[in-house]
């Protein structure tokens, strides 16, 4: 079994072991952005975007085209915030002097491979290979990773178990629903168990049960691991008082804190009328 | 990063690679079907038509057939390794290189394996091609299929680093299809594979010097030459250094889409 992290920190520090590089970057989960800009063309998808988001849930709330998924990009670093072309079509990410992102206290800018080990990604499109069987998914995720087709067995077994999916190891990717699909991306996030797990509207598109399953298992083991958790969603029934929420709508930030005491603050009843209010958007699912 | 880590990761390229081949089954297929469709059809057409002269690495006069046979193993290594560019162009498109590019292991590193696995099943693809040559009378001797390996393997492994370097220039997939017309077609016809370059130097003198300098021609030719159990040294070192050349540049300019 995947042991809890607090115990294991617990054990290293009353054994007065060192910790290994996973656990110290497990016990500093965090993420901060700095002055994050950046532009499509002429177009400004993020304006000056600052964030601090501790371990737990958080959620990412925003209409379409508010500049989640470029966030998604720019955190994985599948995009460049120090990118500086310039030019007409071209992507760029402007001031970039004074861009920062930070992951479990590591520059992504120097630290982008060490970063990688820590974090697992949902994306919002699906990324699976739709030829191979779930197991052959798992393990090619597994080795990008370094981590040998014998470790990873025991994980995979661990992981599909709870997800409810151990008896599709040796299905192909492409004989499973949506739901299935997406469960699977999630066990790929957790298997190199990182300490940051990003989401990307990983229940759209989902019947009632598999979100229910997926949002139950997610929050467990945020809860468990002390994993810090990036949830990019428009749907507001995903959202709990407790989450630390950002509210994110045309490349600004326009509120960020807990949920409840955001509803306090803009004195009002519940999420959806809170997002309405800071948006002004009328798409409340 | 330990050395483990970077043998894991590239053999779980490779073995991913090759699990996505043997799955297209009609790609195998076709990718053995239409060189042997050249060889048993349009070669046997010409036969008579193109006759060879005693020239190297040959040692007597030799059928039409023979003559083709190393092209032929250069158009599978050429149209597969293309073919493997426009998965990356689709991976690209679809999302799956972002799971690649989220490795901690160097994207150069990540790159140049997806390029050993694309050369390995090229390697396999031609010695299959050439067993069943024998079929028609194609007999190569076993020194022979020994220095064919790593030919056929550097040639596809050059081949890929273009393919890759093309598809770093191709934003959309609907684009790669017609680039690959202006690349595979004029690759394979202004070469050595389907006639004696000295034939093209007495039709055209221009199109002969384009040829020369295809390094396709030398790609050709260096599988000519081993499986006769020789190496042609000035095609070894074109198809090494343009396999260095195109390397370097399709790692350097490689842009994945966050």
């Amino acid at each position: 079994m995947i042991k809890p992290i607090d115990t294991k920190l617990n054990a290293a520090a009353q054994n007065n072991f060192s910790l290994t590089e996973p656990d110290r970057m497990r016990s500093s989960a965090s993420i901060e952005v700095r002055n994050l800009s950046y532009c499509y063309g002429k177009k400004r998808v993020l304006d000056c975007v600052n964030l601090t988001l501790p371990r737990g849930i958080n959620i990412l709330l925003g209409p379409n085209g508010a500049g989640k998924s470029t966030l998604f990009s720019l955190l994985t670093g599948l995009k460049s915030a120090s990118l500086a072309k310039t030019g007409a079509g071209k992507d760029l990410a402007v001031d970039t002097a004074n861009n920062e992102i930070k992951v479990c206290g590591l520059s992504l800018q120097s630290a982008r491979r060490n970063i990688m080990r820590s974090m697992g990604v949902v994306f919002q499109q699906s990324t699976l290979d739709l030829d191979l069987t779930v197991k052959q998914n798992l393990l090619y995720h597994a080795s990008l990773q370094g981590i040998s087709s014998a470790n990873a067995l025991s994980n995979i077994s661990d992981i599909l178990s709870v997800l409810a999916l151990k008896d599709k190891l040796d299905v192909k990717v492409r004989a499973l629903n949506g739901g299935h699909r997406r469960r699977v991306e999630i066990a790929r996030a957790l298997l190199h168990l990182p300490s940051v797990l990003l989401l990307d509207e990983p229940t759209v598109g989902l019947d009632i049960e598999s979100r229910a399953l997926i949002i139950k298992y997610v929050r467990a083991l945020t809860q468990r691991e002390g994993l810090c958790v990036l949830w990019a969603t428009h749907l507001m029934d995903e959202v709990t008082l407790e989450d630390r929420l950002i509210v994110l709508s045309g490349g600004d930030v326009k509120a960020h804190g807990i949920t409840q005491d955001l509803c306090s603050q803009y004195q009002v009843d519940d999420v959806p009328q809170l997002y309405r209010k800071l948006t002004a958007s009328m798409e409340v699912i | 990063m330990s050395p483990a880590t970077y043998l894991c990761c590239m053999n779980g390229i490779i073995k991913r690679e090759i699990l996505r081949f043997l799955q297209q089954r009609t790609r195998l297929l076709s990718v053995l079907v239409r060189p042997l469709l050249w060889l048993v059809v349009f070669a046997a057409g010409f036969r008579s038509a193109l006759g060879i002269s005693i020239m190297e690495p040959y040692s007597t006069y030799i059928t039409y057939q023979q003559y083709i046979t190393p092209g032929l193993g250069g158009m599978i290594i050429l149209f597969h390794c293309m073919q493997s560019s426009l998965s990356m162009v689709y991976d690209r498109e679809m999302g799956s290189m972002k799971v690649l590019l989220m490795s901690p292991v160097p994207r150069s590193f990540l790159l140049f394996s997806k390029l050993v696995a694309g050369a390995i099943l090229s390697t396999v693809q031609v010695i299959i091609f050439l067993f069943i040559t024998r079929l028609v009378g194609i007999d190569i001797e076993f020194t022979g299929y020994l220095y064919a390996v790593p030919a056929i393997f550097l040639t596809a492994f050059f081949l890929s680093a273009l393919g890759l370097m093309l598809a770093n220039l191709i934003t959309q997939l609907e684009n790669f299809a017609g680039v690959m017309n202006f690349v595979i077609f004029p690759m394979f016809f202004l070469s050595s594979a389907l006639y004696p370059l000295w034939k093209m130097q007495e039709a055209n003198v221009v199109l002969f010097w384009i040829c020369q300098y295809n390094p396709f021609t030398h790609c050709v030719e260096l599988l000519r030459f081993a499986l006769y159990g020789q190496i042609n040294e000035l095609a070894f070192a074109v198809v090494f250094s343009s396999a260095v050349v195109t390397c370097v540049i399709a790692l350097v300019t490689f842009r994945g889409r966050g």
